[in-house]
């Protein structure tokens, strides 16, 4: 007792120092030691101490069942990480916990939070955190300055519930925020939230890279496209595809979905939108004020929304920030899907298409004063490369994603008996069009395939994209063999 | 007359000249002076830099070694915990020696030192460290440059270094980017420290000092900056405003300065 009260002593006059502007050095690891030691003090004896479960995205720890407060301990590791933002390109992300978003923390209302940062050691910058939950000056910025290879620590109390944003604050904050310095703390009320069978945590952040959107490399933060808030990406999860294809959120029928939705920023508000969905409610902003039957819901940069609805028919539901051209063209994407039965009542699917010829029936085709320049591939490597975007354009909205086809409407092209048979003939369905009763892998199509506006080159690279997928034959076809092909087999 | 004049100017010319190289210790140049406005100034007037002379070089493990071999007080395991964490020298697997990395490592730049530790390196060299104000005016300079502050291209490629993690060897202080006054590795190698590393905290006029945390975090960071574009110094100003003076880190290591 009388040591403590010594050092206490002489922490109180090396603050002293330290404030009358001399440069103390002194006892850093033991004034931390006694901050501790004296917070412990101060808490109520009774409250249980209970280490925080975090969790990556988009996962979310367990809901809280206890009722009563606690004591938690939240320990979150800075590091500097060079990761995947899209296929073929890297970016140094500076993250809270070694991925973006950060941790999900979740606590109590009323939870006393003993808060550790520790900076990883090979961290080039020093780091903080401000978390929005945070009652206090600076969000806890103050106290967590953290330089390499030290760790903080301070503590407050969850006064408020809801679901908030946390980041670093560090100068220059833009550029730690645009490096990925952000993540989630859920404050859940004392009732708790109502019981949900899926909790999922997604955050939208933008990012400004030197090179523009899919450029190969690791590649470097942008200041003045930052500046100029014209980010080459916008993504969820930290990075493109993060949540769709083998990466993709998954529910039943039946389930009620909640998503944690934040959004990191550092400049773009998100109008978080479930294509095909609608959600049910949104605790407005995180708060408590509940919205209900909402398309589109806007989520402030350094803020989040909670969203919920239930998943009533199977399929797959695309997450999009509904200012469009970042879904498709800066990777603001996401996917859920839902396996289960189909409910004809709820949603019918397909019952009829045909083609609509108003006007004769020829295909119209805009004038263009002057066509763009096609891409053009030396190899089959870029053969394919190009294919798969030209599937995507052309194709795959009748014969699906995995060439798969709809059957009794669309023929599969995957292991497809009439494709492999014959691939000039194949060329000439794509290049003049196709009417009239064929059988694929012994089931009858009796309707139309249009005539599609592409050129040699095109024709040559969705096809070979085509050839080579899905248990497919494989070989390369060529514009030349295009060119013969469509004179051989003219309908 | 004026054929006198000309050779007293040209021979006090030589000699000041001659004067300063012989002044000049082995491996320092000289930064001649000039003025220019730091980040954080305390208030809008430019700040005056004497000239001086800096070490070209970051002090390497090598350097530091012989240091610690003069100075036993300073090896890893004698060194007082009040002037170096316990990471201290922690890529150094014995006192007197860098471990199986040896030939890695010798010429890069010593890391993981404390203030205490750079201060009296310096010191028995018969130098001290730079100032914040010596040390920002003499990074400023490009290859070609004494003032690269308006070049894109010099900016772009520190906010660069700055962005990256630490490699796993640092490279040879030999390798690094060489600017105009000559000096090796200012931006690109290893953050460095300096006399009075923390002083953006409480220095200068009192208005400034009122609110001593403003640059610590957040918006209130850019409160008092001049130039609110330019991340790369404030990127140095926080790394140094997150520095205790017996902390060390493994990539921070100094290099010594002298007045002239």
């Amino acid at each position: 007792m009388k040591r403590s009260t010594i050092s206490r002593a002489l922490q109180y006059a090396a603050l002293a120092i330290y404030s009358a502007g001399i440069l103390s050095s002194c006892s850093s690891q033991t004034t931390q030691a006694e901050i501790a030691e004296k917070n412990a003090d101060v808490a109520p004896k009774e409250l249980p101490v209970i280490e925080a479960e975090l969790t990556d995205a988009p996962n979310v720890p367990a809901p809280i069942t206890r009722k009563h407060a606690a004591k938690v301990v939240v320990k979150l590791e800075v590091t500097e990480v060079v990761k995947k933002m899209a296929d073929g390109v890297d970016y140094t992300f500076w993250t809270f916990g070694g991925s973006v978003p950060g941790k999900f923390i979740r606590i109590r209302q009323n939870d006393e939070v003993e808060f550790h940062l520790m900076n990883h050691p090979d961290s080039k910058n020093p780091h903080n955190i401000d978390l929005h939950a945070v009652t206090g000056p600076g969000g806890g910025a103050a106290s967590t300055f953290t330089a390499p290879g030290q760790e903080t620590v301070f503590n407050f109390k969850a006064l408020n519930p809801g679901l908030y944003v946390y980041h670093c604050a560090t100068a220059p904050v833009g550029m730690h925020i645009a490096n990925g310095m952000y993540g989630l703390i859920l404050v859940e009320p004392e009732e708790g939230l109502p019981k949900v069978d899926k909790e999922f945590y997604v955050m939208q952040g933008d990012f400004y890279t030197k090179g523009d959107f899919g450029t190969p490399g690791l590649q470097p933060f942008d200041m003045q496209k930052a500046l100029d808030e014209n980010p080459s990406y916008v993504v969820f999860n930290g990075s493109v595809g993060a949540l769709t294809g083998d990466n993709a959120l998954t529910a039943k029928v039946g389930d009620n979905v909640r998503m944690f939705v934040g959004n990191g920023g550092p400049n773009l508000i998100s109008s978080f939108h479930v294509i095909g969905e609608i959600f049910d409610k949104v605790y407005a902003e995180g708060g408590t004020t509940v919205n209900e039957h909402i398309q589109t819901t806007l989520v402030p940069a350094g803020g989040a929304a909670i969203t919920e609805f239930k998943a009533d028919v199977p399929g797959t539901y695309v997450l999009v920030d509904h200012s469009i051209f970042r879904a498709f063209n800066k990777g603001a994407l996401g996917m859920l899907k839902v396996e289960g039965n189909e409910d004809k009542n709820i949603y019918s699917g397909q019952l009829v298409q045909k083609i609509y010829q108003p006007e004769g029936s020829t295909v119209q085709e805009m004038p263009q004063s002057k066509a763009p320049a096609a891409a053009f591939a030396s190899n089959k490597e870029m053969r394919l490369e190009l294919g798969k975007t030209l599937y995507a354009q052309n194709c795959q909205a009748c014969h699906q994603a995995e060439g798969q086809g709809i059957k009794g409407a669309f023929p599969p092209l995957a292991k497809s008996d009439y494709l492999n048979a014959d691939v000039n003939r194949a060329i000439g369905v794509v290049a003049h069009g196709l009417e009239g009763q064929i059988k694929v892998n012994g089931e009858l199509y009796n309707s139309t395939m249009p005539k599609l506006k592409l050129t040699d080159e095109e024709i040559a690279n969705v096809m070979t994209y085509v050839m080579n997928n899905w248990s497919n034959k494989g070989g390369e076809v060529t514009p030349d063999q295009v060119k013969k092909a469509k004179t051989t087999y003219k309908h | 007359m004026l054929y006198r004049l000309i050779v007293v100017i040209l021979l006090m010319g030589i000699s000041f000249k001659v004067q300063a190289q012989k002044s000049l210790p082995k491996d320092m140049v000289l930064v001649k002076g000039g003025t220019f406005v730091p980040l954080y100034g305390g208030d809008s007037t430019a700040v005056k830099v004497n000239s001086f002379a800096l070490d070209v070089y970051p002090v390497t493990n090598a350097q530091y070694l012989k240091f610690v071999k003069e100075n036993p007080k300073w090896r890893k395991s004698e060194v007082k915990k009040l002037f170096a964490d316990q990471n201290y020298l922690r890529k150094w697997n014995s006192d007197l020696s860098f471990g199986s990395e040896a030939d890695k490592i010798q010429n890069s730049p010593v890391v993981s030192v404390s203030w205490f530790s750079a201060k009296a390196y310096c010191e028995c060299q018969g130098k001290r460290l730079a100032t914040v104000e010596e040390w920002e005016y003499a990074a400023l300079a490009s290859e070609t440059k004494a003032n690269a502050a308006n070049d894109e291209k010099f900016y772009q490629r520190s906010i660069e270094w700055y962005s990256q993690p630490n490699p796993t060897y640092l490279p040879p202080v030999q390798q690094s980017f060489k600017n105009y006054y000559g000096l090796h590795g200012m931006i690109g190698l290893v953050w460095e420290w300096t006399q009075n590393f923390n002083s953006s905290m409480v220095v200068g006029e009192s208005r400034a000092d009122v609110t001593i945390d403003r640059q610590l975090f957040c918006g209130s960071g850019s409160d008092g900056a001049k130039d609110v574009k330019n991340y790369v110094a404030f990127m140095r100003y926080a790394f140094r405003s997150s520095l205790k003076a017996n902390y060390t880190v493994s990539n921070l290591g100094f290099r010594c300065a002298q007045s002239i």
